[in-house]
């Protein structure tokens, strides 16, 4: 192995013994990683943050008790309770209190409290190229295609481990070769109105974590210019019934202004023509029940933006949800409290949603039992809901979620979706 | 009994029930770390319970916290008694480095490759021992 002499002093203890077990963990896993050599980072995000219960707590508490400090910027993922807001549900007081503990632990190691999977959308963002040591699934699709940063797919654990050290493994997306393309998935007939449309993001991320598992998919055959929301509901969906932790869309992402580029002058080696009839699967595939019975509406998975919340409450200013139904919106303390400041958390508030933040329900046990059928616009709600939660759920367009809420059952207007 | 030699991702022993799938799978959302089953309700496996079993999975998908959930199943008892992979895989391999690291109970895992790992099948009976060597029946 090619350590460097700080590796060797991390390795031995000489910068105390958090960073000692930090290095020896990374250590470990060099091997398994395929290299023999670690290099650095500037930034990280933590999604050992979620807690999944006494491992998880017990883990922070010995980082943080044997002195843990963070050498680079480390922006925090969601945690196991909305700290201030979790007794409005079910959440157990035990989960609270140990994810509270997992809270402080973090926060005593330097890290910054932004308790969001949507760090990409707070000042923190990082920028084009920077080596980044991210966690959580979405995130690292974000930094890696839309921004460009570069980050391996780092699991829970490890992220916290490369933050201390400011070490990762030279591996994989870190490096220009890794991030070749190896998919080129072609849309062909998929009409300029439909790639408007929000509801498409999902469906699209779905099928490519579907098609293309472990690859990097070159998305081809573009006729808008996305936003960041909508490709952000790409990294979601990719990262959810796959394991994508990087794809290039041809004239949208950073490092694919041509398709010759995404493959960095290589011939794709595997090419899918992806039309309308796979997208209606992947859309179908999304919801796991086909009846009007609606108990909850859920949105925010990734956290919801500001520009989410300014699409949201128009739709739903001067109307009221169905007393049965409840109406869930997940987000960061600060987008909450800018959509505050702005005026349009009021119209949402009155139409009888709730807003929580810091986590959500799949990473908080804060519904009631009685919720067992969903509807969201989140391709990773959607994938993840019926495992998590036992629910079954229905996927629709965020105009389909508030009218079934206003309801009190499920509709949607099934447009281009119909076959 | 077959045996075949694969790369050591996690040296150990251990011998079980195979519970096979191609397809990937993200513990977050598809194994329950309070009862060991498999909850992903789109996975082939939904329903099986991984706990001391030898679960042979291609690689892990979704989720960054399926590395969470499996040093939380190792500290309740409800784990995989051993991996087997495709290829070397950081998230499941890192849980059984953390949970050596806390716990000193870290669980063996062992990458096979396509072909050999193809022939796994559930229900047969697997060993993990000593070199990465992998012993398997061979159902017909």
């Amino acid at each position: 192995m090619a350590l460097t002499d700080y590796d060797k002093a991390l390795l031995a203890g000489e910068e105390g013994p958090a960073a000692q077990m930090a290095m020896r963990i990374l250590n470990r896993m060099l091997p398994v990683f395929g290299v023999d050599r670690f290099m650095d980072v500037e930034a990280a995000h933590i999604d050992s943050t979620v807690y999944m219960g006494v491992a998880t707590m017990e883990y922070a508490e010995r980082l943080a008790d044997l002195g843990a400090k963070v050498r680079v910027p480390a922006t925090l993922n969601v945690s196991g309770v909305d700290e201030h807001g979790w007794q409005e549900w079910e959440v157990p007081e035990e989960v609270a209190a140990n994810a509270t503990r997992q809270m402080r632990a973090y926060e005593a190691m330097g890290c910054i409290p932004t308790w969001t999977c949507a760090p990409y959308q707070t000042e923190h963002a990082p920028s084009f190229g920077q080596q980044i040591a991210a966690g959580e699934s979405n995130v690292i699709g974000y930094y890696n295609s839309v921004i460009g940063a570069r980050t391996e797919r780092y699991p829970d654990l490890l992220d916290i481990c490369a933050a201390i050290t400011g070490r990762v493994p030279a591996a994989g997306l870190h490096l220009d070769e890794g991030r070749k393309g190896t998919v080129l998935l072609r849309l062909r007939d998929v009409p300029a109105s439909l790639q408007e449309d929000d509801a498409f993001y999902p469906v699209l991320g779905h099928l490519i974590g579907r098609v293309a598992p472990d690859g990097i998919p070159v998305i081809e055959g573009m006729q808008v210019q996305p936003t960041n929301d909508q490709l952000k509901a790409v990294c979601a969906g990719g990262a959810s019934s796959g394991a994508i932790a990087l794809f290039h869309m041809v004239g949208v992402t950073p490092e694919a202004p041509t398709t010759k580029e995404a493959f960095q002058g290589e011939e794709p080696p595997r090419i899918i023509e992806v039309g309308m009839d796979e997208l209606r699967r992947s859309y179908q595939d999304l919801s796991t029940a086909h009846g009007e019975k609606l108990d909850m509406v859920v949105l925010g998975s990734p956290h919801f933006s500001i520009d989410e919340f300014k699409a949201l409450a128009p739709l739903v200013k001067d109307r009221k949800k169905a007393d049965g139904v409840d109406f869930l919106v997940t987000c960061s303390r600060t987008v909450r409290m800018i959509a505050g400041h702005v005026g349009l958390l009021e119209p949402i508030e009155a139409f009888g949603a709730k807003i929580t933040v810091d986590t959500c329900p799949l990473t908080s046990p804060m519904l009631p039992d009685r919720i067992k059928n969903l509807m969201t616009n989140s391709a990773k709600y959607a994938y993840y809901s019926p495992g998590l939660l036992g629910t079954d759920v229905v996927y629709g367009r965020l105009s389909d979620c508030v009218e079934s809420a206003v309801e009190g059952r499920i509709i949607r207007e099934e447009g281009p979706w119909k076959a | 009994m077959e045996s075949v030699t694969g790369t050591i991702i996690i040296p150990g022993q251990a011998e079980g029930m195979l519970l096979a799938s191609a397809e990937p799978l993200s513990f977050w959302g598809g194994y329950d770390q309070h009862t060991g089953e498999i909850i992903d309700r789109r996975h082939p496996l939904s329903g099986e319970i991984g706990t001391d079993r030898i679960l042979a999975l291609p690689f892990t998908r979704g989720s960054s916290t399926t590395t969470a959930i499996l040093l939380e199943s190792v500290r309740r008892g409800v784990a995989p008694a051993g991996i087997i992979t495709d290829r070397a895989d950081v998230f499941l391999a890192l849980a059984s480095v953390v949970a050596d690291e806390m716990y000193e109970s870290a669980f063996p895992m062992v990458a096979v490759g396509r072909s050999v790992f193809d022939r796994l099948k559930s229900g047969d009976h697997a060993r993990i021992r000593e070199g990465g060597v992998i012993e398997f029946e061979i159902s017909a």
